[in-house]
């Protein structure tokens, strides 16, 4: 008798893994990475030649809450048409009944591996800015994603930057049919009751860890981007950059930034080494920030004024 | 503020500063002469200023831009220093170095503060 080896028994676990695509448009190419709920492949598009990635229900999670969550997932991201959130091309079930969407294929980092590579401050924060932007855009579209943070976010080989993963998006004011369906009732799955705690610790707003469904809000978003801003920015931040994470993480909604375009805005302002609406500042810190701002004309007139001077010490002119 | 206007006024000030400095040399002869000086000191600073402002707004450049102003500040510097020095009052450093250095801030301050009118949208 012979015994197959470790790296055997592995390989046979990974095939057996793998989703049976028969009667779908896809053939899986690879697998890309593992989530609570879903495994996401690269498959082949066979119609149009082309790549995409295929986020299929785990087995483990195949019944029908997780298969209705998902679905939904899929419908959700539909709706939000932006550059900043990745797009859902397909959604489907297999012949074993589980779900699975294609969206596209982005080749990249997630923003917490991006940023393991040492980069400039600007650079995070304008990354920063773009994930507040794909998310200020699903508010404005009634949808609240509750599960952000830094290995949500891609970053793509070309700067592209996009917010993934919507399993625990809700979804309010939307009069939608296709989600409204969805999330109409207490007892739907996909919508989360109350007392219901989903999210990841050290990102989740207190009400989110709470369970209290009933106040999450953007401003649950607001808190989430908050601490990514913490994650993104070294210990030895500047003031107003700490002020602006110290506002977004407030403990109660009620005293953090109203909405993410202001998060942005406060930290383009920052950018711009202009005043931040989270931080008063004194004189001293003003002088500080319009001096590192005009650094360079006030080096200029200050060579002017030295130039006079040693003219005028020396030429008497 | 455009970059040409921008240019004209920070010129204009900065050719004016640059003329009452003179006042500092303390020559009688000098300060008999102080309206003049300011006057064409502020006139050259007005032409180089705008000047400055129309390459920033015709190039996106911060180097050339402050290449630009200060060429063409060094140039009008060199015929101011050039007609004193036909009148026996040969200045040259002591003029075209300041200038120079004015120019170089037109040009800086006019890329970078400059606002640059969008684009009329095609017809």
């Amino acid at each position: 008798m012979k015994w197959l080896s470790d790296s055997a028994i592995a390989r046979l676990r990974a095939v057996a893994d793998l989703p049976d695509l028969r009667g779908t448009r896809y053939e899986i190419v690879e697998p890309l990475g593992r989530g609570g709920m879903g495994a996401v492949y690269v498959a082949q598009y066979r119609e149009l030649d082309r790549k995409v990635a295929l986020k299929v229900l785990v087995a483990a999670h195949s019944g029908a809450d997780a298969a209705l969550r998902m679905r939904r997932e899929a419908h959700v991201i539909a709706q939000l048409e932006h550059p900043g959130i990745v797009p859902v091309h397909d959604v489907g079930t297999l012949v074993d009944g589980r779900i699975y969407y294609a969206m596209k294929l982005v080749r990249g980092s997630r923003l917490d591996e991006h940023i393991a590579t040492p980069r400039p401050l600007a650079e995070r924060l304008r990354i920063f800015e773009r994930v507040c932007e794909a998310v200020a855009f699903a508010h404005a579209h009634g949808v609240i994603h509750r599960d952000l943070k830094p290995q949500n976010v891609m970053v793509g080989a070309f700067g592209e930057v996009l917010v993934m993963d919507w399993g625990l998006a809700k979804v309010r004011g939307d009069d939608s049919p296709a989600l409204a369906s969805m999330e109409g009732g207490a007892t739907v799955p996909g919508a989360t009751e109350h007392g219901t705690v989903l999210g990841t610790p050290g990102f989740m707003a207190p009400e989110q860890a709470r369970g209290d469904v009933a106040h999450m809000d953007e401003r649950t978003d607001v808190f989430a981007l908050g601490a990514t801003l913490r994650f993104l920015v070294d210990a030895d931040a500047p003031p107003p950059l700490k002020a602006i994470v110290r506002k977004a993480m407030q403990e109660e909604p009620g005293d953090r930034y109203a909405s993410v375009d202001v998060l942005r805005a406060d930290v383009g302002r920052f950018l711009a080494g202009e005043p931040v609406s989270a931080f008063p500042e004194s004189i001293l810190v003003r002088t500080r920030r319009l001096a590192r701002k005009y650094r360079t004309a006030i080096l200029l007139v200050i060579a002017y004024l030295v130039v006079r001077a040693l003219l005028l010490a020396f030429l008497g002119r | 503020m455009t970059k040409p206007v921008l240019g004209l006024v920070l010129g204009g000030v900065l050719g004016a500063f640059d003329g009452l400095t003179a006042l500092f040399s303390g020559g009688p002869e000098v300060k008999a002469q102080i309206v003049g000086i300011v006057i064409g000191s502020t006139f050259k600073g007005l032409v180089a200023g705008v000047l400055t402002g129309w390459f920033a707004r015709k190039v996106n450049s911060l180097a050339l831009g402050m290449l630009f102003g200060l060429s063409v500040a060094a140039l009008f510097a060199f015929l101011v220093a050039w007609n004193q020095a036909a009148h026996g009052e040969p200045y040259y450093l002591a003029i075209m170095l300041p200038g120079s250095l004015v120019g170089l801030i037109v040009g800086y301050t006019t890329q970078r503060y400059g606002f640059r009118p969008a684009p009329e949208p095609a017809k």
